[in-house]
């Protein structure tokens, strides 16, 4: 690791090539840029996750730590390539006024031709694809469920901002639960007429599932507050009996069905490194995610104004 | 039936999972069976891949209980799988565990295994839905499908399936080939069987695929105008190990060259199939295999050999004929090059030239496309001593990925060009962490998805071209034999050189 100290873009680019011949090869073998966007305090995790998502997507990995903007503008960054991996990384703490205009300094450092992703570990702008460091990139990570403040709405926030390429790490979660339901439902043939999902009280994801149980079935989709962990309940209702998969302990699901024994599955909850793997397995926008959270604003809509209605 | 609300085309996040099923695996304290079968099975779970109450049924000759079947597929599992070990994926995926005990010709046994398998119906929910994995000898197929049949095992009840699985080989000769075939398709039909060879997995044919034709750099110069010959090589460093009774008798012609190899070609001769599906995929490599014409001499053009005693990576090794259980008189070849041609247009004159073997240089598969020289380089002699020819090779394995030789300038030098390399290693890049060959397979025939791998007719036009080889080879003389660890006989070496060209150093 190479720390550079009130640097540039250009010698960090320099310096990732001195450290590839360093290491005996100057030959590339990364397929897309990575960058995220994090505090002081979460910067280490999240080099941690990238680092280990893009060893399935060999990647340039930059992350970028705002400091105080106040002062003179100052760009420091510590440079490395891992040793038993293909990408290289460099953190790049930027204070003062530049960091104003972090585009500046990532601009340069992109990969040629190839994709970029901009992941937002924990806080998220409230609209990505305007963002100027959102601008560059294919592909917008963010995570509700991991905002800083009023995690309720950050969800809905990210919903109504929802741009092509943009996806938020809550989606990536239920793809094991909606993979499971829609496997449920492949050999089965009555109609489901309503469905219900139990979670904790706050969880972005069950939102989405929601969503889109609510958007797929075109039935009305309850939602319950659980100890969780994450979410616990999942029933869809048919004329036959209720198709339920429940996981209390985040870890081990039961899938029950109608006229069938009940069957275990394992459901793990996964780690954001496995996460970003899924996310950077496929660049293109998610459709069934744009019509999800279309779904979710337009429910949420509803809500409220039912709700000022009452009152 | 109705159209599942859950499911969309667009929604490629969504892994496939099979419906309600079980695998029903024949020959499971077998190597392969431990080491690479329940293995797969277990990342698939971990995965989550495997339907919800998935079973999996043990067929053995030992006096075992459901609980000595779950602890050998445990042990395998801990030390062969390539997913960590989690004990609740373990715990879920052993409830389902059974096994049966008993020979491929006790009645009694194919009974309980009915038995099994209607109690796994109730209890786990697989809804009749099994397939049939034969992990087993050749020679016991024949058995074993036709107490399938008896039993009652093959026969589906309504909107459910049985499949069957049968691993390479796929017959020693043509003959034997459609006994086989008469065998299996007289039980099941045939998009029920699944003719696998692991070693070409789906991975590598699609890698195949998409290198050749969502490119447009390379379909151009891909035929008889630029290419000048290709090489395929499957190369092993190791011996026969403990396989002497499979081995003796079957040797690298029939053991690698039959499957491995002419797919291989096939798919990089093969013209740009109307669609990706496995249907249209088989016509053209069927037209492939169809057109090859073997080299008038096989004298001249093929050559087969037995290692011999010696130093192989720095480990002193005995010959084929020292190995335990092969017979001094064996005349099984060890390694096999042969010289094919294509007749089409794309391919006139450019041969292709394959070899097979056992106790080589190193582990490697590859196949080379090698370029024919410019014409009048505008250079001087000397300054191009160096420069040979291009090639494109694609690696098959281990570290799949592709090198491109071409000619560069020696930097500082007056004029002077040499052959470089460009490689890129797609096994570090894009696998998501490499589905290993068996995982796709499993998945694939739990999903019904047709395969990619062989089917009848392919290989039947297979022993069509290696017969009359390997019936010349029977009849005249012995094996050449070569010295282990090194990478084959002159006889192959004056083979190729016979056409003024020569091996590549994999």
């Amino acid at each position: 690791m190479i720390e550079l100290t009130g640097t540039n873009s250009s010698a960090i680019a320099e310096e990732f090539v001195r450290a590839r011949r360093k290491a005996g090869s100057p030959a590339m073998g990364m397929v897309m840029t990575l960058i995220f966007v994090v505090s002081e305090e979460d910067a280490e995790d999240a080099m941690q996750a990238a680092r280990s998502a893009s060893r399935e997507h060999p990647a340039r990995v930059l992350g970028v730590i705002f400091g105080d903007a106040r002062g003179a503008g100052q760009v420091d960054a510590q440079v490395g390539i891992g040793s038993g991996w293909t990408g290289e990384t460099a953190m790049i703490r930027l204070t003062g006024e530049v960091s104003k205009h972090p585009e500046s300094v990532v601009l340069p450092l992109l990969l040629p031709d190839s994709p970029v992703v901009v992941w937002w570990p924990t806080k998220a702008p409230e609209n990505p694809a305007t963002d100027p460091l959102g601008q560059l990139a294919n592909r917008r990570i963010t995570d509700a469920s991991a905002a800083p403040r009023s995690k309720a709405k950050a969800m809905l926030t990210q919903c109504e901002t929802y741009a092509p390429g943009n996806t938020d790490l809550a989606w990536t979660r239920i793809t094991g639960w909606r993979a499971l339901l829609a496997a449920s439902l492949d050999k089965f043939e009555s109609k489901v007429t309503s469905a219900s999902v139990a979670a904790e009280r706050i969880s972005p994801s069950a939102d989405l599932l929601s969503a889109w149980l609510a958007d797929r079935l075109k039935v009305k989709v309850t939602r319950t507050s659980s100890k969780g962990p994450g979410i616990t309940d999942v029933v869809l209702d048919t004329k036959e009996g209720p198709i339920s998969l429940v996981r209390y302990d985040g870890k081990l699901a039961m899938l029950s069905s109608p006229g069938q024994p009940d069957r275990p599955v394992a459901l793990k909850r996964r780690d954001i490194a496995e996460l970003l793997a899924e996310e950077l397995r496929r660049l293109d926008p998610d459709d069934i995610y744009a019509q999800t959270v279309k779904k979710l604003s337009k429910l949420s809509q509803a809500t409220t104004s039912s709700s000022t209605k009452k009152s | 039936m109705n159209v599942n609300p859950l499911r969309d085309p667009q929604d490629r996040r969504l892994p496939q999972i099979a419906g309600p099923c079980g695998l029903v695996i024949f020959g499971v304290t077998g190597d392969r069976a431990r080491k690479k079968l329940m293995p797969a099975v277990y990342d698939l779970a971990n995965r989550g891949l495997l339907p919800p109450g998935f079973s999996l049924v043990g067929f053995a000759r030992r006096d075992w209980a459901d609980q000595d079947f779950a602890r050998i597929v445990h042990d395998s599992v801990k030390e062969h799988a390539r997913t960590e070990f989690r004990e609740e994926v373990w715990q879920q995926l052993s409830e389902g565990f059974r096994f049966v005990s008993g020979d491929f010709s006790d009645d009694l046994a194919f009974e309980n295994l009915r038995q099994t398998i209607e109690d796994l119906d109730k209890v786990r929910g697989t809804d009749g839905n099994h397939a049939f994995y034969l992990s087993i000898p050749p020679r016991f197929f024949s058995d074993v499908i036709g107490q399938l049949k008896e039993h009652g095992l093959a026969t589906p009840s309504e909107e459910s399936w049985r499949r069957v699985v049968v691993e390479k080989p796929f017959g020693s000769n043509l003959e034997t080939a459609r006994e086989l075939n008469r065998i299996i398709s007289g039980v099941f039909p045939s998009e029920s069987v699944f003719l696998i060879d692991h070693y070409l997995g789906k991975e590598t044919v699609q890698n195949i695929l998409a290198l050749r034709f969502a490119n447009a750099m390379f379909e151009p110069i891909w035929n008889a105008n630029y290419v000048d010959h290709v090489q395929i090589t499957m190369a092993e460093d190791i011996g026969i190990g403990g396989r002497a009774g499979y081995y003796d008798g079957i040797g690298a012609a029939r053991d690698v060259i039959q499957n491995h190899l002419l797919q291989l070609m096939a798919l990089i001769a093969m013209e740009e199939p109307t669609s990706f599906d496995a249907k249209s995929l088989r016509i053209e490599k069927q037209k492939v295999l169809g057109s090859v014409v073997l080299p008038q001499r096989l004298d001249l053009y093929t050559a087969h050999a037995q290692y011999a005693e010696g130093w192989s990576g720095g480990i002193k090794v005995p010959g084929y004929k020292q190995e335990p259980d092969i017979p001094d008189t064996s005349r099984t070849e060890t390694f096999a090059a042969i010289k094919l041609n294509i007749e089409t247009r794309r391919w006139a004159n450019v041969p292709f030239y394959l070899r097979a073997g056992k106790r080589l240089g190193r582990r490697v598969t590859e196949v080379a496309v090698v370029f024919k020289r410019a014409p009048h380089l505008p250079f001087t002699d000397t300054s191009t001593e160096e420069l040979t020819q291009n090639a494109l090779v694609i690696r098959i394995q281990p570290d799949e990925g592709i090198t491109i030789r071409f000619g560069s300038k020696v930097p500082g030098t007056a004029m002077e060009i040499r052959d470089v390399s460009m490689d890129f290693a797609y096994g570090g890049s894009f696998t998501e962490t490499s589905p290993e060959a068996y995982e796709r397979l499993i998945l694939d025939v739990l999903l019904g998805e047709p395969p990619l791998f062989p089917q009848q007719k392919e290989v039947e036009l297979s022993w069509k071209i290696l017969d009359p080889i390997i019936e010349y080879w029977a009849k005249h003389g012995k094996p050449d034999t070569y010295e282990s660890g090194t990478w084959g006989p002159t006889s192959a070496d004056k083979m190729i050189a016979r056409d003024g060209r020569v091996w590549r150093r994999p």
